[in-house]
């Protein structure tokens, strides 16, 4: 009984009050790593998932060979859009903490990963995110006003009453229905692939989870199937370092990339600097190009740092030191791309603050109309008959008579 | 005695057999450094070491199958799954696996795993983080499933669990954490310091698996209830200032039918509720239970408030949750009330 225990037992770089150590990520100088022709055999290119892919360089230039040489339009539009997410994250964070909404979950620090990966593809592309990526609805045009009827639960609720905040779906921007639960998406998406495939169609499928959950079966269960049937998918792994109070080593991110993992299913993997904006868009662009070949499925580990709460139930405080993200060397991506834009001559410090209040005013109108459709404490409210429909496509009759009992007892 | 929420009395249930058996382990997403999402097991790492109270990977699935090999090696873990409704992932490992390894060795293999695993709505929740699943492991044979409803069985009932070489789901209602609730979301929160079930020894104690409790004696109807609905029939009974027996099921398997026939052969009439949707719900075994036991002495049917028969709504949480006034409305029913 006196024999020290031999289980090994991830322990984190930092904890509250501990100086942020970051020295366990590997970092690849922008521009060092090779591009690879898109229907290159996966077995050939299997140091793609132990470096990292990285095209802005500290001096904020575009270099090597994944530079996707986007026009400053582009570029411009990709800084609107991630700004425009940070600033309703804000915007919404503030609206829960005034009780206006149950519960919301952030994205901030890691915009670029929704914002660049979905600008990277055709609209008829199939979106299978997580929580977390809410940069790609206002991507595909989901209007402000719609998002925050979610949130608020109200008359206008897409989910009608019946979901968690931020499980939105955009049935016109072909973005699949939030789901709470971990990952389950992952193996969707390449089911969703699969029959792109069986169709004869161009369209790929893209989806998106935590570190955290690739922990989950689902995982795991989606980089078979995109393996063995070379699906048209592309899978991300949102490395935020994260999950809840768990840092990535209990996932599994101790000695190997999450990327890592697909070699070893015989898939492409990329491992991309997820908070540099034009590598995230070229690797998506890559991988898409490769799936529309018919090379098959890539999976992608993008490297970022959750910077807010996991949500607004929950205390980073509690198990991560407090100025951990001002240590972070992937730093920030919307300051990057602004860095990268003035260095082209393309953007100013005026123009950027033109844009934040031109966009916090868009989002203070939307709010302002999305509350009339009411609140969490304030009518109008949603008829309680809604809570029946949808459980199947007909009303069964012990819905039809739970129905009227409701009806009576609230008459 | 000592004053205590349901956390703390967890937590204290946790602690003692941590320390009374070095076979006890801990393991569950975010239980060991954070002290979990709701404080259950806080403090329970820096005092009994990494190696005892274990963060793990967010896979439900993988940490009920390691709890099970590390029990055929002589350890008895107690798992949290953060919420009931992710438990999902790990029902293969449940029902095929867990609940039937001693009756598939015929007997020579055991796997005395307990399953923690916060359950029930009220907090805003939606339909991920509210929901009642006792009915569909209280189906399988090989498990036992118990729910307290205050911080006294709360304790003693998860010391009997860990202690029982059966495995055993823990369900806690998350809504009772840190105070009783009668069913009414516009009240201010109640504290549990000054409820008589509030008072919790700090020592070694069981509320045995398979005892139902009678919360209240009463004469003219018996209310079965369990978790955070026993708090919600007491409120309706005496809003009507009706003599309801009340009786807290606290065990669905095994489940103490002599309790509860002997207080419906007394009363004749029943009326059973529980928050979760009612078409299959555990209602109904209590339901043919009842009238199999005591159908000559019955005086009126037996009726049920339940959840509905769909997801649990974000939106409509109070439209949902079968309150006060749904089960008032069942007593006046059933007893002929104006």
């Amino acid at each position: 009984m006196t024999r020290q225990s031999r289980l090994h037992i991830p322990v984190s770089s930092a904890r509250p009050g501990e100086r942020p150590d970051f020295s366990y990520l590997q970092v690849s100088p922008a521009g060092a790593v090779a591009r690879p022709a898109v229907d290159a055999e996966s077995g050939s290119i299997q140091d793609l998932a132990h470096t990292l892919i990285r095209v802005l360089d500290e001096a904020h230039h575009a270099v090597g060979p994944w530079n996707p040489s986007l026009s400053a339009d582009v570029l411009r539009s990709g800084l609107r859009y991630m700004l425009l997410t940070r600033l309703f994250d804000n915007r919404m964070l503030k609206s829960q903490r005034q009780g206006k909404i149950s519960f919301y979950v952030q994205s901030t620090g890691e915009e670029a990963v929704a914002v660049a990966g979905t600008m990277a593809l055709n609209a008829g592309d199939m979106l299978f995110p997580s929580y977390r990526q809410q940069g790609a609805f206002l991507v595909r045009g989901s209007p402000m006003v719609e998002l925050m009827c979610q949130l608020l639960s109200n008359t206008r609720d897409m989910c009608k009453g019946r979901q968690l905040p931020v499980c939105y779906f955009s049935l016109k921007g072909n973005i699949a229905a939030i789901s709470a639960n971990l990952a389950t998406q992952f193996p969707q998406a390449v089911g969703w692939a699969m029959a792109a495939a069986i169709k004869s169609s161009d369209d790929v499928a893209v989806s998106w989870t935590g570190e955290g959950s690739t922990a989950e079966a689902d995982f795991h269960q989606a980089v078979l199937f995109a393996s063995v049937y070379r699906a048209p998918v592309i899978l991300n792994v949102v490395n935020n370092q994260w999950a809840i109070s768990t840092f990535q080593g209990f996932a599994g991110g101790e000695r190997l990339s999450f990327a890592a993992r697909g070699p070893g299913y015989g898939l492409a993997s990329l491992r991309v600097d997820g908070n540099d904006f034009l590598a995230v868009h070229a690797a998506t662009t890559w991988a898409a190009a490769r799936a529309r070949a018919g090379a098959g499925a890539t999976l992608i580990e993008l490297v970022t740092y959750r910077a807010g709460a996991h949500s607004t139930s929950d205390d980073p405080a509690r198990y991560r030191p407090v100025d951990e993200y001002r240590s972070w060397p992937l730093g920030d991506p919307i300051e990057r791309l602004k860095r990268h834009l003035m260095v082209l001559g393309e953007w100013s410090e005026d123009k950027h603050a033109q844009l934040t209040e031109e966009l916090e005013a868009a989002i203070n109108a939307a709010w302002k109309e999305a509350v009339s459709y009411g609140t969490q404490t304030e009518g109008p409210r949603l008829n309680t008959d809604l809570m029946f429909d949808d459980v199947y496509k007909e009303l069964p009759p012990n819905l039809l008579l739970q129905r009227d009992q409701l009806r009576k007892m609230r008459s | 005695m000592a004053q205590m929420t349901m956390t703390q009395s967890l937590n204290s249930a946790l602690n003692l057999c941590l320390e009374k058996d070095p076979g006890v382990v801990v393991l569950g997403e975010d239980v060991g450094f954070f002290g979990g999402v709701f404080r259950v097991t806080d403090g329970l790492q820096a005092k009994y070491g990494e190696h005892r109270v274990l963060d793990t990977p967010i896979s439900e699935g993988g940490i009920i199958a390691a709890a099970i090999g590390m029990a055929l090696n002589g350890l008895r873990p107690v798992v949290e799954i953060q919420f009931a409704d992710y438990i999902y992932p790990g029902y293969d490992q449940i029902v095929s696996e867990l609940a039937r390894i001693r009756y598939r060795s015929g007997g020579a293999f055991n796997a005395p795993v307990t399953i923690r695993a916060p359950c029930g709505g009220g907090i805003r929740g939606g339909q991920t983080h509210s929901q009642s699943p006792e009915a569909i492991f209280a189906h399988i044979c090989g498990i036992k499933v118990v729910m307290p409803s205050n911080p006294y069985d709360a304790k003693g009932l998860l010391i009997a669990a860990i202690e029982d070489d059966d495995p055993v789901l823990f369900l806690e209602p998350k809504r009772l954490y840190n105070g009783p609730f009668d069913g009414d979301p516009n009240k201010p929160s109640i504290a549990w310091s000054g409820h008589p079930k509030g008072e919790v020894p700090e020592g070694h104690y069981t509320v045995p698996i398979g005892s139902a409790d009678i919360v209240r004696a009463g004469t003219q109807v018996t209310i079965i209830s369990y978790g955070t609905m026993v708090h919600v029939v007491e409120a309706a009974a005496r809003s009507l200032n009706v003599d309801a027996e009340i009786i807290d099921v606290r065990s669905m398997v095994p489940l103490d039918v002599e309790t509860l026939c002997a207080s419906v052969d007394k009363t004749g009439r029943c009326l059973i509720a529980h928050e979760a949707t009612r078409f299959g719900g555990f209602g109904a075994e209590l339901m043919a239970t009842i009238q199999e036991r005591c159908f000559w002495n019955l005086e009126a049917p037996i009726e049920r408030v339940c959840g509905w028969d769909t997801p649990y709504p974000h939106a409509f949480e109070w439209d949902y949750f079968p309150g006060k006034d749904r089960v008032v409305a069942a007593l006046k029913t059933m007893l002929g009330l104006p």
